[in-house]
């Protein structure tokens, strides 16, 4: 193997107040080679790779590039001496085309008019070379995931990057379409550029690369070739200590159908059967009590629509949506007072007011019931705080005090004030009127929609979410987990469904899936059978 | 190249001195400004702090400016908690005015006269309700349709102006006044009593303190206030956790709008009596930078509103004495606005140059 | 009926489009560039006053009547650089920095015009922009050149926009920052270029009324002429075309209006008419609002470095 050295990183320390980021990593790539830098959400992965291509600056260390320095800070300078990124959320403009988007920035800017014609010919000629097909004068706002993905590796490409990195690229790919960006990065590779290959996803490392990275809070702890590791060395790099699978739960016991969707959508067919309004299409679904059903898929095919039907905030154009024997109220509030807790996909933009303190965002679902306002218009100070510290306290909330902006809270420290916001009921000194609850001896929630809930969590948060899902479902609620976590929705899930174009796939049991079989469902390529209620 | 750092804590103190500091940092350019008219510096400082507050005389002055002040003031601070950036509230004022006169001078049209114990509150009443009701168009066509409010209050303002102007020189002229534009008096029954006798300093401040209290509690204590607070905060978050937004943001207009037609009501039964084309020199403009003043806190509009009013006094004495153009004052509000904005950031963030 | 026909008919009314449209085809193409690179600018019209006001005070100090347009895009500029630093520098609310510099921009003006004239009553002249009966062809010939550089102004822009590695840079800049830093376009120095840009020609759609449409300075000349160009911009949504558009519409139902105040009946008071460009401005924005295709990164402030 050709060994020469095209990028080294020497002693790189960047720290963020007192949290160091990057620890005096020392890395090299050589020439031809694919390499995976491997850790977990947060370990630093995304931020070495900000200071490569000159997004951050590094407080310490520096950067050689096909053996010359590369000064910090400069996307510019990066991108001159042949470095080109991959961004995890892509950097495209909806509004201009493909053409517009991979040529900007790649002309003097002062140049009277712009070389257009030759631009066109060189993005096809590109195009061509590394198997990546495009039109160059359609929008961005049409094209799918993707084939956006493709304009981003494009515009790396086209200025003739040499180092390319790629951060998280199957994160939002089916199986399949993985399968083909592997199939492109060798083609690339075979053109002779160096790939830096940030995942989380230990299969995949192994299929692709050729070296190991594994950094972990911040510091680089191992590096080996791909050849001589297993799945479960990496692993235990990765996360400092043995990990063991995740023991299977089952459900003791299922009960009643809490929650019933028959032929439920949010869009119609009627616009032409374009799949990018990602709305519900005919979704029929029932949730049981005691039970898990997990809703596997690529995101964008109708989790969002599915999550916010039952969260209160999107109604169904057609068909019958069903909570408890009766209609699923159309909104949030009366949604938590009937018994449904709901976890959001995104906590900073919808799942908490980041201004507003903790106490606030604590009790901000339930403000209007009588147990936390009179009459739903002066709220009870010391009602309110109270529980703000009971959740804290049964949640293990950790920041600034309940006073604090919410947002001062980290990721999951935030994830846990939304659990217990959702699951821990409120003490009522006597019955609310019209409260179903009333019925229930323990007053916990009937439905919990948990949307992607581990997102983004280091493994120690990831882990207790999971385990409030498992003993919610064993105190008898009815879970729906939408996760585009492949290994979380086999884990957790009793029954799994698949989505994909709006439509659900019927539910089968964990352990009549197969990944094979999950990979096809999630692009689409078994038509979903048509199903009356009782999925 | 600048570039800006979080600060992890935020002292107390910084919040304090921040608006402090950026009032003298304005004091310091405007005496730019004062060097130009060719005045004393020293001097035109003395006599515009004299002109505001140094004299019984000059707080009765003072306080009778801050009236109309703190009420668009409050309007713009309860608006812009909840990121509807209402502009409109000089348009808004005139049309409670125009109300309060229609009601209390010419009994609606009717002839029919009423007890003044049932017409004041009427009259407040109307006031209240036209000036939310010019509100609350461009807060329905911002939240149904997306469009800009700002835009919109603003252009209902010169609207609003030449409604006035129209019915000034008809409907509701006063005939007794002699070919000047003004409109038709109110009763005299109904005019606010003054506060402290042989001063202009009317009732109208004990209503204005009032309603500064009562949105502070209801900010703070109220189901509504924290709606009106997450939905300027995060409507996203907000409607997710179940405030009804649509119904939040048609109350803050209501509010606002009625805030500052009180504001005009107020200013006919306290000062003037009647409606002229230049009763408001500006305040509701001059209500917004009151609000950022005060950080968008209801009980610190009170303190902007006396400050602003006191050098807008003060200036009017000083042009007097030193030839200094009243302007100035504007210029000095306007510019302690901008400092204000940057001194606040700067509390929040820490400024690294490259 | 006859009345608006003969209004129609006759070329002085057309002459009066040309020219009420100038300012406003000015304006709006400089708030345009500013919205296109993703900023707010509601400083307009504070700029305008200040514009007016200072090129009407270079001429009247002995200048050209060209250096005091110059004068006046300098003023924009001047209070461009201030509206970026506080909007890009400090990434502060662009609304209220905007409004500020309204604010502080008309105060400054009066001032300074107090200050210079403090005994007049009747406002002093100067020798305005003459029109250019050189020209062969009609309407236009009795322009003034500010007109015809509005007019010429719009297809350069167009060019500028959509045919230069600049316009694609300011374009992408407002519609995601995040992609034009990654691509070595520094998002704080085109958003910069483009408000003072804006702002130049701000400061020239004011100098226009005092130097070629009337020859003094006015309290309250500009009149709500900036909110209508912030409005136009949406209407035109955002391309040079139909700004232009746009403004000779609006010129038209105000030059119309003026001219029905005169012939029409006395019954309707005259404020009715001269409320008309501002109902006709909202309309605009109500028609529009539905399918505006904002620049995507309008109005959100762009923090370098924060994910």
């Amino acid at each position: 193997m050709n060994t020469t050295t095209v990028l080294r990183l020497e002693g790189i320390t960047k720290r963020f107040g007192s949290l160091v980021a990057n620890d005096a990593i020392s890395l090299d790539l050589q020439a031809g080679e694919v390499l995976a830098l491997l850790g977990e959400n947060g370990a630093g992965k995304s931020t070495l790779m900000s200071i490569l291509f000159g997004h951050y600056v590094a407080d310490e260390g520096s950067i050689e590039v096909f053996g010359a320095p590369l000064p910090p800070g400069n996307p510019k300078a990066a991108l001159a001496a042949g470095v080109g990124m991959v961004h995890q959320h892509f950097t495209l403009a909806d509004n201009l085309s493909v053409l517009d988007n991979v040529m900007m920035g790649t002309e003097p800017l002062w140049l009277p008019v712009s070389r257009r014609a030759a631009a066109r010919t060189r993005l096809l000629d590109v195009a061509q070379r590394f198997g990546l097909p495009v039109q160059p004068d359609v929008q961005i706002g049409s094209l799918s995931v993707g084939e956006r993905q493709r304009v981003e590796i494009l515009k790396a490409l086209y200025r003739g990057a040499r180092i390319l990195i790629l951060d998280e690229p199957t994160a939002v790919l089916t199986p399949q379409e993985s399968e083909a960006l592997f199939a492109t990065l060798a083609q690339m590779v075979a053109q002779g550029l160096s790939v830096i290959f940030i995942s989380h996803k230990l299969g995949e490392v192994l299929r692709v690369s050729h070296r190991v990275a594994v950094l972990r809070g911040g510091k680089l702890v191992a590096e080996a070739r791909t050849a001589d590791t297993t799945q479960a060395q990496l692993a235990l790099w990765m996360v400092g200590h043995a990990v063991e699978a995740p023991q299977r739960r089952p459900a003791r016991s299922v009960g009643d159908a809490v929650c019933v969707l028959d032929h439920v959508s949010t869009v119609s067919d009627k616009d032409g059967g374009q799949d990018h309004s990602a709305g519900l299409r005919e979704v029929s679904l029932t949730l049981r009590a005691g039970e898990i059903t997990a809703i596997a898929g690529v995101s964008g095919n109708g989790q969002v629509a599915l999550a916010e039907l039952l969260s209160g905030t999107r109604r169904a154009i057609s068909g019958t949506a069903q909570f408890m024997g009766r209609a699923l109220p159309p909104s949030p509030a009366r949604l938590v007072q009937r018994g449904v807790a709901r976890i959001p996909e995104d906590r900073h933009a919808v799942g908490v007011v980041g201004d507003l303190p903790v106490w606030e965002n604590a009790v901000s679902e339930r403000l209007r019931s009588p147990v936390f306002s009179h009459w739903s218009w002066l709220v009870k100070r010391t009602a309110t705080r109270l529980h703000a510290r009971r959740i804290e306290k049964a949640f293990d909330v950790r920041g600034a005090g309940l006073m604090a902006p919410a947002r001062s809270l980290s990721g999951g420290n935030m994830q846990k004030l939304i659990l217990g916001r959702a699951l821990l009921a409120p003490e009522q000194p006597e019955a609310a009127k019209g409260d179903d609850n009333r019925k229930h001896p323990n007053r916990a929630p009937r439905l919990i929609v948990a949307h992607q809930p581990t997102w983004g969590l280091d493994i120690g948060a990831v882990a207790y979410v999971q385990q409030q899902l498992i003993a919610a479902r064993d105190a008898g609620a009815a879970v729906l987990l939408i996760s585009d976590d492949l290994d979380e929705v086999l884990a957790l899930g009793d029954r799994v469904a698949v989505m994909h174009g709006g439509r659900l796939g019927e539910a089968r049991p964990a352990t009549a899936w197969t990944r094979e079989a999950i990979g096809l469902a999630m692009a689409g390529a078994t038509a979903p059978r048509s199903k009356g209620a009782a999925t | 190249m600048m570039r800006l750092e979080r600060r992890h804590e935020t002292s107390r103190a910084a919040l304090v001195l921040a608006p402090i500091g950026a009032v003298v940092f304005t004091m310091a350019v405007s005496a730019l400004l004062v060097l130009w008219a060719g005045a004393p510096v020293g001097r035109t400082y003395a006599l515009l702090l004299q002109g505001g507050f140094g004299s019984v005389f000059a707080w009765s002055e003072t306080l009778t400016r801050a009236i109309p002040l703190i009420l668009t003031g409050l309007a713009a601070t309860v608006a812009f908690k909840a990121r509807l950036f209402n502009i409109g509230a000089e348009g808004q004022l005139y049309a409670g005015a125009l109300a309060a006169v229609a009601v209390g001078g010419m009994h609606g049209g009717t002839g029919f006269e009423l007890s003044p114990w049932l017409l004041f509150p009427l009259m407040m009443l109307a006031a209240a309700i036209a000036g939310a009701l010019m509100l609350l168009g461009p807060a329905l066509m911002k939240n149904r349709l997306g469009v800009d409010e700002v835009v919109t209050t603003l252009l209902i303002n010169f609207i609003v102006l030449l409604g006035v102007s129209a019915l000034l020189d008809g409907p509701m002229k006063d005939p007794s006044a002699m070919g000047w534009p003004q409109s038709v008096s109110l009763q005299s029954d109904l005019e606010l009593g003054k506060l402290v006798a042989q001063t202009r300093v009317h009732t109208g401040l004990l209503w204005a303190v009032s309603l500064a209290v009562t949105v502070w509690a209801v900010f703070k204590y109220t189901v509504l206030g924290f709606d009106i607070r997450a939905v300027g905060a995060n409507a996203r978050a907000a409607a997710f956790a179940g405030v009804p937004v649509t119904r939040t943001v048609v109350m803050v207009a209501l509010l606002s709008g009625a805030l500052a037609g009180l504001a005009g009501a107020i200013e006919v039964a306290g000062r003037t009596s009647y409606v002229t084309l230049d009763m408001s020199p500006g305040y509701g403009y001059t209500g917004i930078v009151i609000a950022m003043l005060a950080g968008l806190h209801p009980l610190g509009v009170i303190a902007a509103g006396v400050f602003v009013a006191g050098v807008l006094v003060g200036a009017d004495t000083m042009s007097r004495a030193v030839g200094v153009p009243t302007y100035i004052a504007d210029v000095i509000v306007a510019a302690s606005l901008i400092a204000v904005l940057v001194a606040t950031l700067l509390t929040q963030y820490r400024v690294r140059f490259k | 009926m006859t009345d608006l026909l003969d209004i129609l008919a006759n070329p002085a009314f057309w002459v009066a489009v040309l020219r009420i449209a100038t300012p406003l085809i000015l304006g709006t193409l400089g708030v345009l560039l500013c919205e296109r690179a993703g900023v707010l600018n509601l400083g307009i019209e504070g700029i305008m006053v200040a514009g007016a006001f200072t090129g009407w005070l270079a001429v009247y100090a002995g200048a050209p009547l060209w250096v005091g347009v110059g004068v006046a895009a300098l003023t924009g500029l001047v209070f461009g650089l201030l509206h970026a630093f506080l909007t890009v520098g400090l990434a502060l609310s662009q609304h209220v920095s905007g409004l500020g510099i309204t604010l502080l921009a008309t105060a400054l003006s009066y001032f300074g015009y107090r200050v210079s004239f403090p005994k007049v009553n009747t406002p002093p002249t100067i020798t305005p922009f003459a029109p250019m009966d050189w020209l062969p062809i009609p309407i236009l010939n009795a322009q003034t050149a500010l007109t015809l550089f509005a007019l010429l102004l719009v297809p350069i822009i167009g060019w500028v926009l959509y045919r230069t590695p600049l316009g694609l840079a300011l374009r992408m800049v407002g519609e995601n920052p995040q992609a034009a830093e990654s691509q070595g376009v520094s998002v704080a120095a085109t958003r910069t270029g483009a408000i003072v840009a804006g702002s130049a020609l701000m400061g020239v759609a004011g100098s226009f009324l005092t130097l070629s449409a009337f020859n003094a300075f006015f309290f309250n000349m500009v009149n709500g002429r900036g909110w209508i160009c912030v409005a136009l911009v949406v209407f035109a949504s955002w391309r040079p075309g139909k700004a232009l558009v746009g403004a000779l519409l609006f010129a038209f139902f105000d030059a119309l209006q003026l001219r029905l105040q005169q012939s029409g009946d006395a019954m309707l008071p005259y404020q009715l008419y001269l409320m008309l460009p501002y109902l006709l401005s909202i309309l605009a924005l109500v028609l529009v609002a539905r399918k505006a295709s904002y620049p995507q990164a309008l109005m959100k402030p762009y923090r370098k470095g924060e994910r």
